[in-house]
């Protein structure tokens, strides 16, 4: 059967059977941030029209529509606008800092697709501290953020990079916790390993009230952690114009722009990962013919079905929600997210010494 | 006083004490025109607003001086946009009140059910628009679904959908359409189904109730001594509806309720508004299958001239008070005119309500008040 497994293994094959293995592995290695960098553009062009097509379906509006057929094009359109326009610095602004803050966001963005499990045996990257990594890197974009607000000397910027910094600063710590009811669980920080444990039956559907429970505080978390409406208070266009990205133009307007949507799909990819059972197929109990059937759907497939489920969720909510003020932004976290995802861990570590969990 | 050069030399440096300032517009997407807010902040904490006009003045009242009492009326409709018609009808009504011109009973008929369907126009307009405030986009685009069957109302009636100049002294410039009924009974057919659409997805919405519930609250005093007038004060427990004080047209012949809330707070002023929409749907259903047959326009002399003295004549507008002064020498040409517009008292209360609340709180505010930029200047 053809999938993503065997295609890897083939060329991993052939290069071997050519070169001496140092080659091989730096065209490996080529060969990798080629696909990833494709990858990103790609889930760019692709997230942005679902983006626009599922607000229309909820605005009763059509949404683009006139570039290629159904509009499929029209992001590809946007993207040569982009690029065609103007990268413009303004004259007062810290121009290496504000330079370079595009591309640390981006670069962030980038580092997280190396854990995750696109399909069966298909991973860049199978570190042994999968999800710790992931926590660790994902921290640092807020670094980018706050460096694009300093640097670009505008009062709305400042105030929107402040904000982003209390947010994602707070909300780490309850996405943290949600993950960690997982790990306790599989008993490992690797991703494969946890996928691996959800072999008959994903987390989310075993029965565990503590890991719905994780699952609901994870989704919110990574809302607030994209900076996503309704805590999309670092951009709050109606309240500081555009935020932090305010002074940004042309290309480097549209790293942000892009980097966000890789971020809500890597965040997605990891939830479905940790509690939707990653590329593990659907099986129910001991439906024999049924499970059969499920196995022939290629697992890249169930995978991707399951994180843009969860991205039009979160999209969902970003068109249904008006915004949070910033102090109920953090009231949220601290006293209430916060508490109960450490009660949850509690619990959940409590089942998984008992061993009342299977 | 500051000129433009100051503003921006101010604003550059921070003030005493590590306040920022900041100014919000005369282009910023909350301000809904161009309204110049300088903004002075202690962190997220508003320290001071002040409010800078003239961005869009345009001697409306000199230019109405300058024109004769049939012409002054167009211009009228350019104040606030969003309440043309109502404009309109209190310059028609001066008029009328000041050279004793009788308006037939189906122009009154037809006036006010226009004027209700401005009203409930323009507060669509508000829900959408203020929801975006607030971050929520989706209701914008329910509110104009609906608000976009009143403009192809007034489109097929003045054909215009936005500055109507359809009311003339003595009545109206045309008749109705011949589908007017028809498409008014099919309106508020439309509008009872989907009112709780918005309701579902504003009115109960918790975040919509956190951020506006206890925020910007003005009370009955301080809504009576700054001049508030409309859903704004009415939020606050003032009642001061011009339809039910000094009834005009047909209104002292529908039975409707004055919405009062007592809070004054945000989500009041939202009430108050949605209320209001339900109360004109109200007076239309109990006058559209009442027009009654005769002539549109009352008999009048060629050219119109006030008699000497003083003429005031108010109407209640989407927005509050709207006043019209007029000295006339006797001329065909108003000697003065003044506008007491609803927009300018609303928005002097902005500093005194939103002192000492977050940015975020501003938006809920200032989204409330409904101000209408070119109503306050004009």
């Amino acid at each position: 059967m053809l999938s993503l497994e065997s295609i890897t293994k083939t060329t991993q094959d052939w290069l071997l059977a050519k070169f001496n293995p140092t080659i091989a592995l730096a065209m490996e290695c080529a060969i990798v941030i080629l696909l990833a960098i494709t990858l990103f553009a790609i889930l760019g062009l692709v997230l942005v029209l679902l983006e626009r097509k599922v607000a229309a379906r909820i605005q009763i509006r059509l949404g683009p529509n006139r570039v290629g057929p159904g509009g499929i094009f029209q992001t590809a359109a946007d993207t040569l606008k982009l690029i065609m326009k103007e990268g413009l610095t303004p004259d007062t602004a810290d121009k290496f800092l504000f330079n370079l803050a595009p591309f640390v966001v981006m670069m962030v963005a980038m580092l997280l697709l190396a854990p995750i499990a696109f399909a069966k045996n298909f991973q860049i990257w199978d570190i042994n501290i999968g999800v710790l990594y992931i926590s660790s890197i994902s921290s640092l974009s807020v670094i980018g953020i706050l460096m694009a607000g300093w640097a670009s000397n505008n009062k709305y910027s400042l105030l929107g990079a402040m904000r982003s910094g209390a947010q994602i600063v707070s909300y780490e710590l309850s996405a943290g916790f949600a993950v960690l009811t997982i790990v306790v669980l599989t008993g490992s920080l690797q991703i494969s390993e946890i996928v691996a444990a959800q072999q008959n039956g994903w987390w989310l559907f075993k029965g565990h009230i503590p890991v719905v429970i994780a699952f609901v505080l994870y989704i919110i978390a990574v809302t607030a952690e994209t900076n996503r409406a309704p805590f999309d208070l670092a951009e709050a266009e109606s309240e500081l114009t555009a935020g932090f990205h305010t002074e940004y133009s042309g290309m480097k307007f549209a790293l942000f722009f892009l980097a966000e949507y890789i971020n809500i799909f890597i965040v997605c990819a990891i939830g479905a990962t940790l509690f939707l059972g990653g590329w593990m197929p659907l099986h129910i109990g001991h439906w024999e013919g049924f499970n059969h059937i499920m196995d022939y759907i290629p697992s890249s497939v169930w995978f991707m079905g399951k994180t843009f489920f969860l991205i039009f969720i979160i999209m969902w909510f970003r068109w249904t929600f008006p915004r949070l003020r910033v102090d109920q932004l953090l009231n949220l976290e601290w006293k209430y997210l916060l508490p109960i995802s450490l009660f949850n861990l509690l619990l959940v570590t409590v089942i998984a010494i008992m061993g009342w969990y299977f | 006083m500051y000129n433009q050069t100051d503003i921006i030399k101010d604003t550059t440096n921070l003030g005493p004490e590590g306040e920022l300032v900041v100014n919000m517009g005369p282009q910023h997407p909350a301000t809904h025109g161009v309204l110049h807010l300088v903004v002075t902040l202690n962190g997220e904490t508003i320290k001071k607003i002040e409010p800078h006009l003239g961005y869009i003045h345009r001697s409306i009242e000199k230019m109405c001086e300058s024109l004769t009492y049939r012409q002054f009326i167009y211009v009228t409709s350019r104040m606030d946009y969003l309440s043309s018609h109502i404009n309109n009808t209190a310059c028609a009504l001066l008029v009328e009140k000041g050279m004793q011109i009788e308006v037939p009973e189906r122009a009154k008929f037809v006036r006010t059910i226009l004027n209700e369907l401005t009203r409930i126009a323009s507060h669509e307009l508000w829900i959408g628009a203020m929801a975006m405030d607030l971050g929520a986009f989706t209701p914008f685009f329910y509110a104009f679904r609906e608000r976009e069957m009143i403009t192809d109302i007034m489109e097929d009636t003045c054909g215009a959908r936005l500055t109507m100049n359809y009311i003339v002294p003595g009545g109206l410039m045309y008749d109705i359409h011949p589908e007017f009924q028809t498409k008014v009974k099919a309106f508020i057919k439309q509008f009872k189904e989907k009112v709780t659409e918005y309701e579902d997805l504003v009115t109960g919405n918790i975040i919509f109730q956190s951020r506006t519930k206890g925020v910007g609250v003005l009370s009955a005093e301080d809504a009576i001594s700054y001049g508030c007038s409309g859903p704004v004060a009415r939020a606050s427990g003032v009642s001061c509806d011009i339809r039910k004080i000094a009834p005009y047209d047909a209104y002292d012949r529908v039975e409707f309720d004055e919405i009062i809330e007592t809070e004054g707070d945000s989500f009041s002023r939202y009430l108050v508004r949605v209320k209001e929409m339900n109360q004109s749907i109200r007076i239309i259903e109990q006058l559209i299958d009442n027009i009654p047959e005769g002539e549109f326009v009352g008999k009048t002399k060629n050219v119109l001239k006030l008699n000497k003295g003083e003429f005031y004549q108010r109407v209640e507008t989407a927005r509050g008070e709207l006043g019209v002064y007029i000295v006339s020498e006797g001329a065909t040409t108003p000697h003065r005119i003044k506008f007491r517009s609803p927009g300018f008292s609303n928005l002097s209360v902005l500093d005194h309500i939103a002192k000492g609340s977050k940015i975020g709180d501003l938006m809920a505010t200032m989204g409330t008040l409904d101000l209408v930029i070119p109503d306050i200047d004009r």
